[in-house]
C-alpha cells in the first residue's frame, strides 16, 4: 500500500496524468525535480527548520478533556489551527516553495478557495522572496474577504475569477490556463492532494508530518495507537497527512468527513466520494460530482474548503478498498459541533474541520452505548477566525 | 472521405487545408447548422465541432463563454450528435474533453462519432500515454484519434505520439490557450522543422496542422508555407459573438465571407 502510485501516477485505477499536452513536459520535469530533491539531505533539512521554526511545528495533540469527559470517550485533537497561517496549509506551500526555489522557478502561481491555500501560498513566497500571484473565484472572494485581505497585505496579487461557478474548481482551470501560458517561468503550486500525477503525490509527502507527529505524541500520551483518527475531505489533504502513517495499522481505523452542505439527497453538497462517480477532471481520474453527461456539477458547503466537486485520487483509492471510511456532515451539525468545540475547548475550528469533530462526538456516543473504550485522534485542520461572519450571518438567519 | 485522404486531394490541387472550429451549440443547435454551412461554402476543408465541456483547462476566454453559453442553452452530447450528423459536405472532426468520452463509455462514443460522419476526434486532455483504451478502439471504427504537439513536447515524446498519430496532428503554435492572437508566435518554424525531421526518422508522413492564436489572413498564409493546414478557431467565434449583438450586421455572411479570404491564402499561387 505504501509503494503507490506506480510509474504512471495510478493509485489502482486512480489518478494519472490527463493534461494538455503543453504542460507534461513540465509535469515530467516537476516529478524528477521532487524525486531528487525530496530525498536530498540539505533539502530536508532546510525545510525541517522552517517547519519548525517560522510555521511552528511541531503542533501539539492536545487532550480535549472537557469533550472527553462530556461524551464518554478519549478525545484528542491534533492541532493543525496552530500552524503559522491558521491551518496545515503552510505545510505544503514552504515544502513547494523551496521545490519551486530549487528548480529555478521565480513565479509561483495558486488557486485558493476558502483562501487558506492562497495566505500559506503568499507567506512561502513571501519568506523565500519568490513573485507570487492567486487564482480566487469571485464568488469565494466575497465569502473570504479578510483572507484576500491577508493575501494583499502578504504581497500577493489577487486573481478574480469570474468563469464557471466562480468558485475553487474555475480558480483550479484558471491557474492550468496560467501554467500553460507561463509553463517556462511558473511554477505551479497546487493545495490539495489533487490534479496531475506528481501532484498528489507531493503535496500527500508533504503533508505527512502531520501523522507522523500524530503517531509519536499519542504513543507517548496513551502508550498505544488510537482507535479511530478522523479528518474532514474537501481535496483530502489534511485527510492524507494524517492517515498516510496509519495505513499500515489495521487497528486503526481512518474515517474521512466530507461536506454533506444541505443533505446528500438535495444535491447540494460537496461529498464526491459519498455520492460522486468515477471521471476525468483538473487532470486526474478520481471521483467527481457530475451529470450523466459528464459536466462537472457545482458543489456546496458553507466551508468554502470543502467546496470542491472532485477529491484527491489516492483517497478514491483507499476508500474504494475499504481501508478509509467515508461519511459526511451536513452544514447544521457542522454549525453544532462548531458551536460546542468553541465553548467546551475554547476553540474556534475552521468549519471544515468541524465536520471531523462533529463526526467524532457521534461516534463516541455510538461506543459509549455499545459499552466500548475509545480512543480517538480529531485531526484539527484550521482555526476557524475565516468563518466567524459566514456562521454569524447563519445563526443570525435563524434568530 | 479520411482525414489524410483529404490532405492528399488538397495537395493535389495545390492547396492547404483551412480548418475552422466552432462550438456546437453556440449559440443554438439550430444556428450550429447555418454557420456551420456559412463555413462550408467559404471554403472550410476540415470542420472542427466542439462539444463543450463544464471545465475547459486549455481553452482561452471565447471558447470558455460559447462552451458556457451553449451548454445553458440545452447542448448535450445525445444533442451534439444528431446536430452534427446534419452538417453534410465537409470532413468532420469532433473536439471534446476526455471525461464525456469517458462518460458516454469509449465504444459508444466513438461508434456515435462514425455514425455521424465524424473522422476525427481531439481530446486535448488526453495526452498519449493515457490514450492507449481510446487509441485501440478508433483503429477499429473510420474515425482518427488527433493527437496535439506542443512546443515544449520533448524528442522522446514526440516520437511516442508520432507512432500513435493519424488523420493529422494538431500543432499548437505557442504554450498557451486557444484565443486570437495578433501576432504569430516565432516557435512555429522550428517546431515544425523538429517534427518533420522526427517524421523522417521514423518514416510517418502525418499532416501537419497549426492551430491555437491564428486569426487573420497572413497568419494563414504563413503558418501554410510550412504546414499542412491552419486552423481558426476563436476569430470564427468572436465574429459570432460580434453578430449576435449587432442587428445590422448579417452574421452568416461575415462568417462565409471571412472562411473565404482565410481559405484564399491557402492555395499556393
Amino acid at each position: 500500500m505504501l509503494s503507490r502510485p506506480d510509474e504512471y501516477g495510478k493509485y489502482g485505477i486512480y489518478g494519472g496524468k490527463y493534461a494538455p499536452e503543453v504542460l507534461m513536459s513540465a509535469l515530467e520535469e516537476l516529478e524528477e525535480a521532487f524525486n531528487s530533491f525530496y530525498s536530498d539531505k540539505s533539502f530536508k533539512e532546510k525545510l525541517d527548520k522552517f517547519l519548525r521554526t517560522y510555521a511552528g511545528r511541531p503542533t501539539p495533540l492536545y487532550f480535549a478533556k472537557n469533550l472527553s469527559e462530556m461524551c464518554g470517550a478519549r478525545i484528542y485533537l491534533k492541532r493543525e489551527d496552530l500552524v503559522h497561517g491558521g491551518a496545515h496549509k503552510l505545510n505544503n506551500t514552504l515544502g513547494q516553495c523551496l521545490l519551486a526555489k530549487r528548480m529555478g522557478k521565480k513565479r509561483i502561481i495558486a488557486e485558493t478557495g476558502a483562501g487558506q491555500h492562497g495566505v500559506a501560498t503568499a507567506m512561502a513566497a513571501a519568506v523565500l522572496g519568490l513573485e507570487c500571484e492567486i487564482y480566487m473565484g469571485t464568488e469565494d472572494i466575497e465569502r473570504q474577504k479578510l483572507n484576500v485581505f491577508r493575501m494583499d497585505l502578504l504581497g500577493a496579487k489577487v486573481n478574480p475569477v469570474d468563469s464557471g461557478s466562480k468558485t475553487l474548481k474555475d480558480a483550479i482551470n484558471e491557474s492550468m490556463r496560467d501554467w500553460v501560458t507561463n509553463v517556462e517561468n511558473t511554477y505551479y503550486l497546487i493545495g490539495s492532494v489533487v490534479g496531475p500525477h506528481p501532484y498528489p503525490l507531493i503535496v500527500r509527502e508533504f503533508q505527512r508530518v502531520i501523522g507522523k507527529e500524530t503517531k509519536e505524541q499519542i504513543l507517548e500520551a496513551e502508550g498505544r495507537l488510537p482507535d479511530t483518527i478522523v479528518a474532514c475531505v474537501g481535496g483530502g489533504s489534511n485527510a492524507m497527512g494524517i492517515f498516510y502513517e496509519f495505513l499500515e495499522d489495521e487497528e486503526v481505523e481512518l474515517i474521512g468527513v466530507e461536506a454533506a452542505g444541505k443533505g446528500l439527497e438535495t444535491g447540494e453538497h460537496g461529498a464526491s466520494l459519498c455520492a460522486g462517480t468515477e471521471g476525468v477532471l483538473h487532470g486526474m481520474y478520481s471521483k467527481l460530482l457530475q451529470d450523466e453527461h459528464g459536466q462537472i456539477k457545482q458543489s456546496y458547503s458553507l466551508a468554502a474548503g470543502l467546496d470542491y466537486p472532485g477529491v484527491g485520487p489516492e483517497l478514491a483509492y483507499l476508500a474504494e478498498s475499504g481501508r478509509v471510511k467515508m461519511h459526511s456532515t451536513t452544514d447544521e451539525e457542522t454549525l453544532r459541533a462548531f458551536e460546542m468545540l468553541s465553548r467546551k475547548e475554547g476553540i474556534i475550528p475552521a468549519l471544515e474541520s468541524a465536520h471531523a469533530v462533529h463526526y467524532a462526538l457521534e461516534e463516541a456516543k455510538i461506543k459509549v452505548k455499545e459499552r466500548k473504550e475509545s480512543l480517538i485522534v480529531v485531526n484539527l485542520s484550521g482555526r476557524g477566525d475565516k468563518d466567524i461572519f459566514v456562521v454569524e450571518e447563519v445563526l443570525g438567519d435563524k434568530e | 472521405m479520411t482525414l489524410e485522404e483529404k490532405f492528399k486531394e488538397l495537395k493535389k490541387k495545390n492547396e492547404k487545408a483551412l480548418i475552422g472550429f466552432i462550438t456546437a451549440g453556440y449559440p443554438t443547435a439550430e444556428e450550429t447548422t447555418k454557420i456551420a454551412d456559412a463555413l462550408i461554402r467559404g471554403g472550410v476543408d476540415i470542420l472542427e465541432l466542439g462539444l463543450p465541456f463544464s471545465d475547459p483547462i486549455a481553452d482561452g476566454i471565447t471558447i470558455q463563454r460559447a462552451s458556457e453559453s451553449s451548454l445553458r442553452a440545452g447542448m448535450n452530447t445525445d444533442l451534439y450528435f444528431d446536430v452534427v450528423a446534419g452538417i453534410k459536405g465537409v470532413e468532420k472532426v469532433c473536439l471534446t474533453y476526455y471525461n464525456l468520452v469517458l462518460q458516454r463509455g469509449l465504444e459508444r462514443f466513438v461508434n456515435d462519432c462514425e455514425s455521424a460522419g465524424i473522422s476525427g476526434l481531439i481530446v486535448p486532455d488526453l495526452p498519449v500515454e493515457e490514450s492507449k483504451p481510446l487509441l485501440k478502439l478508433c483503429e477499429g471504427y473510420e474515425t482518427d484519434l488527433i493527437f496535439l504537439i506542443a512546443p515544449t513536447t520533448t524528442e522522446k515524446r514526440m516520437a511516442k505520439i508520432l507512432d500513435a498519430a493519424s488523420g493529422f496532428i494538431y500543432v499548437v503554435s505557442l504554450l498557451g490557450v486557444t484565443g486570437a492572437r495578433e501576432k504569430l508566435s516565432d516557435t512555429i518554424h522550428p517546431l515544425i522543422g523538429r517534427i518533420k525531421e522526427r517524421e523522417l526518422s521514423r518514416d510517418r508522413d502525418v499532416p501537419l496542422a497549426v492551430g491555437f492564436g491564428i486569426s487573420k489572413q497572413e497568419h494563414v498564409k504563413t503558418v501554410c508555407e510550412v504546414a499542412d493546414g491552419a486552423i481558426v478557431g476563436s476569430a470564427f467565434i468572436r465574429l459570432i459573438e460580434e453578430g449576435l449583438r449587432s442587428e445590422e450586421k448579417n452574421m452568416l455572411r461575415e462568417v462565409e465571407a471571412f472562411a473565404k479570404s482565410l481559405k484564399d491564402e491557402t492555395k499556393i499561387a
